[in-house]
């Protein structure tokens, strides 16, 4: 799960990292109070889990609250990257000297938790990591995570100010205790400014959570926006399946990861385009299948014209499948073709389950895929 | 024979009360494997089809001499259970459970190659999490991977996923091309044993004569089991990966399958395979054919014949390992790991980081 940035400076602020002072507003009115009651010129930041919010027009200064009443109002008109703006932070205006980058990640090749810093700093550190890779240092840490010495040796070729030196070693020694303690798979402080008068402050955040560890943290379930999922995106969640939207037309239900992957692979090979990833998991039931097609068919504006369903039976019993397709039709028809593709555990019951009901499954799932992208045509000529 | 299982593995089932660990205790028992002994905490005394439960797997190893484990506990106790099973003495170690946080995985991790690095002949070793096991055909499966889907015969399979390495098992069953051990790695970022490690068990397999390895998005692994396979194995592998048409940024099911700041996209991976002569299927039922023609030249040459080293003489003989292209792949590696800045800073020479790779038997 991703952080909005007021979430991960809520987070922050739990583990002692500086972050200004501000406020979350749903109404430029709203806005206009937080400015007031901070007094001075402030900055008003579009929430959105995207990057780039900057260049989109979603931060902006207001020195009045009349000003940030205004500028709000803009901010939450836009819709950046496919997300409307909903929500906007309004935290006090710094000026800035320098702005740094530093993040904690995990290194898999390593097994080890990544340092990682950099003195380009406000920018789009992944076209930094293209265009100039010898500007960020990447430091692996030990497990137990890094020692205060070794977090004052990493700063002080960039900062040299023994001061500064310092407040950056202290941050990186609390931003080690949030991604560590916090579960997080990233935690960045992108800019790490140095404010004109020498205060090293936290004045973006960026955190991904490790959903895995979410057993252990009741407070996440607060942070999840019902607003920032389709309601596609609600449904697998709440049924524990793993979905993406695509842009394709072709929707397809898959057991397993690898193999829902290798589908949508395989239906851009034979000239479709998939619309979605959709592993209904191992142990399937009749349940998870009729959910999963409400899934697909129930996005808004679904451009789906074909579903493939490619099921290889492992734990996964494909009379369990064709039951809940067969129950799952009987309640709701589906308005598009629909192509099988069954093999493994228990595929002859399924087989005669379908064949009872009109339906028919093939095999290959090569054949599977071509029949699919036929049957989609078919509906688009 | 085969790698890692075989006639002799004796299993221990941890959670062998539970659901899943019940129902795979029935399908391994079908198959022939040696389940030995089951173990929850509390329940010891039970018996479940037949195998005996104990209330530790210490416990459990001291009564039947049991030199393998598998785990199906909740994703909360599946790191612990790792301790368990290391601390008891068990050589291998196969974490079917998915979900564990990735801060559990890693300490788990670090753990069991410290043990191993202190020990014996690459003991203990882990596979997994997120992991279906594996199977050596006819002689013994541990974990869930259909059993009727495999036969005996000279290929080595090592991927990351669970059906698609069904499917792509099963095809080449039916093309008659049967398999010394089929192996299913893990989906999760941290893993016990990556395609190197099992790379270099297939390599030293007199029986093994060819692997294919089913790759997939996120992380750095396949590109690294590249730069391996060119340096260090003889024989000839064919790869797939998987996640193609994945977007950046969203996490494919596994929670290793993700393109993140740019790298771990199947492009990547499949040009690196590429550029060290190992052929890319580019659909999943390309494999058998691609397999087929690479043992078919490998039994007739005697030797591994790409199309990256066709320039070169095909001259070394099948056991010896090539190592001709090393200075070249020297290069090649450095490049394609990630960049360090010459002037860091001096806590980067923590001793800590000794790099996983010294660990790595050989």
């Amino acid at each position: 799960m991703n952080l909005h940035e007021y979430q991960a400076k809520e987070l922050f602020a739990r583990y002692g990292l500086p972050v200004l002072p501000g406020q979350v507003a749903v109404t430029p009115e709203e806005a206009g109070d937080i400015a007031a009651a901070l007094g001075g010129t402030v900055v008003i930041k579009a929430q959105v889990l995207v990057g780039g919010r900057g260049k989109a027009g979603g931060v902006k200064l207001a020195r009045t609250p009349e000003e940030a009443v205004e500028k709000a109002r803009d901010i939450l008109a836009l819709i950046i990257k496919g997300l409307p703006v909903r929500k906007v932070l309004v935290t006090r205006a710094v000026d800035i000297a320098r702005e740094l980058y530093l993040s904690i990640v995990l290194d898999r090749s390593r097994k080890l938790p990544l340092v990682m810093l950099s003195a380009e700093g406000g920018v789009d550190i992944e076209e930094v990591a293209r265009t100039a890779p010898e500007k960020i240092i990447k430091w692996p840490i030990p497990l137990d995570g890094p020692r205060p010495y070794q977090a004052r040796a990493l700063f002080k070729p960039l900062l040299q100010d023994g001061r500064q030196v310092q407040q950056a070693a202290d941050i990186l020694m609390k931003l080690w205790r949030v991604w560590s303690e916090g579960d997080c798979q990233l935690a960045e402080i992108n800019p790490l400014a140095i404010t004109t008068e020498g205060k090293v402050l936290a004045l973006d955040a960026k955190v991904s959570l490790d959903d895995n560890a979410d057993i252990r943290h009741r407070d996440w379930e607060s942070w999840r926006d019902p607003a920032d999922e389709t309601p596609g995106q609600r449904l697998a969640r709440e049924k524990g399946l793993s979905y993406v939207k695509l842009d394709g037309d072709i929707g397809c239900v898959v057991n397993g990861a690898g193999l829902a992957m290798a589908t949508m692979d395989l239906i851009k090979h034979y000239g479709g385009e998939p619309a979605n990833f959709l592993d209904i998991g191992g142990s399937s039931s009749p349940e998870k299948v009729t959910a999963a097609l409400r899934i697909i068919t129930g996005e808004p504006r679904s451009r789906v014209r074909a579903i493939l369903f490619n099921i290889f039976g492992g734990i996964t019993r494909c009379d369990d499948v064709a039951n809940g397709i067969v129950r799952s039709l009987e309640e709701s028809p589906l308005g598009v073709p629909l192509v099988i593709r069954l093999t493994g555990t228990n595929d002859e019951v399924a087989r005669k389950i379908l064949a009872d009901h009109g339906l028919s499954a093939t095999t290959s799932m090569d054949e599977g895929v071509r029949t699919v992208i036929a049957r989609a045509q078919e509906v688009t000529a | 024979m085969s790698i890692l299982i075989d006639k002799n593995t004796r299993l221990v089932v941890q959670g062998i009360t539970g659901r899943d660990g019940a129902f795979h205790t029935r399908q391994m028992l079908d198959y022939g494997t040696k389940v030995v002994a089951g173990s929850t905490p509390g329940k010891g005394g039970e018996v479940v089809h037949g195998v005996p439960v104990f209330d530790s797997v210490a416990e459990a190893v001291a009564a039947t001499k049991a030199n393998a484990s598998v785990i199906y506990v909740p994703a909360a106790a599946a790191a612990d259970a790792i301790y368990e099973a290391a601390d008891a003495g068990l050589g291998l170690i196969v974490c079917i459970t998915e979900g564990l946080p990735v801060r559990d995985a890693l300490a788990a991790w670090h753990y069991v190659a410290q043990m191993r690095e202190r020990g014996t002949n690459g003991k203990p070793r882990l596979l997994g999490p997120n992991c279906p096991g594996l199977i050596s055909p006819g002689q013994s499966k541990v974990g869930i991977l259909p059993g009727r889907i495999t036969r005996p015969g000279p290929i080595g399979v090592i991927s990351r996923s669970g059906t698609l390495t069904y499917e792509v098992v099963q095809q080449l069953t039916h093309a008659g091309l049967g398999q010394t051990t089929c192996l299913g790695i893990g989906g999760d970022p941290v893993i016990g044993t990556n395609f190197i490690d099992a790379l270099t068990l297939f390599e030293a397999d007199p029986k093994t004569e060819a692997i294919v390895l089913i790759g997939e998005i996120g992380g750095t692994d396949e590109e690294e089991a590249a730069l391996f396979i060119r340096r260090r194995v003889s024989k000839p592998v064919v790869a797939f990966i998987a996640g193609q048409t994945a977007p950046p940024g969203k996490r494919m099911g596994h929670a290793g399958a993700i393109i993140a700041g740019g790298t771990g996209t199947a492009a990547e991976k499949m040009a690196a395979f590429e550029a060290v002569g190992v052929p890319v299927a580019r659909i999943p039922s390309e494999i058998p054919g691609l397999i087929a023609g690479a043992l078919g030249r490998r039994r007739s040459h005697g030797t591994r014949v790409t199309p990256g080293r066709a320039k070169k003489k095909v001259a070394s003989p099948a056991r010896k390992p090539a190592r001709k292209a090393k200075p070249a792949a020297g290069r090649a590696r450095t490049a394609a790991r990630p960049v360090r800045k010459p002037g860091r800073p001096t806590p980067k020479k923590s001793p800590v980081r000794k790099t996983s790779r010294s660990r790595r038997p050989r």
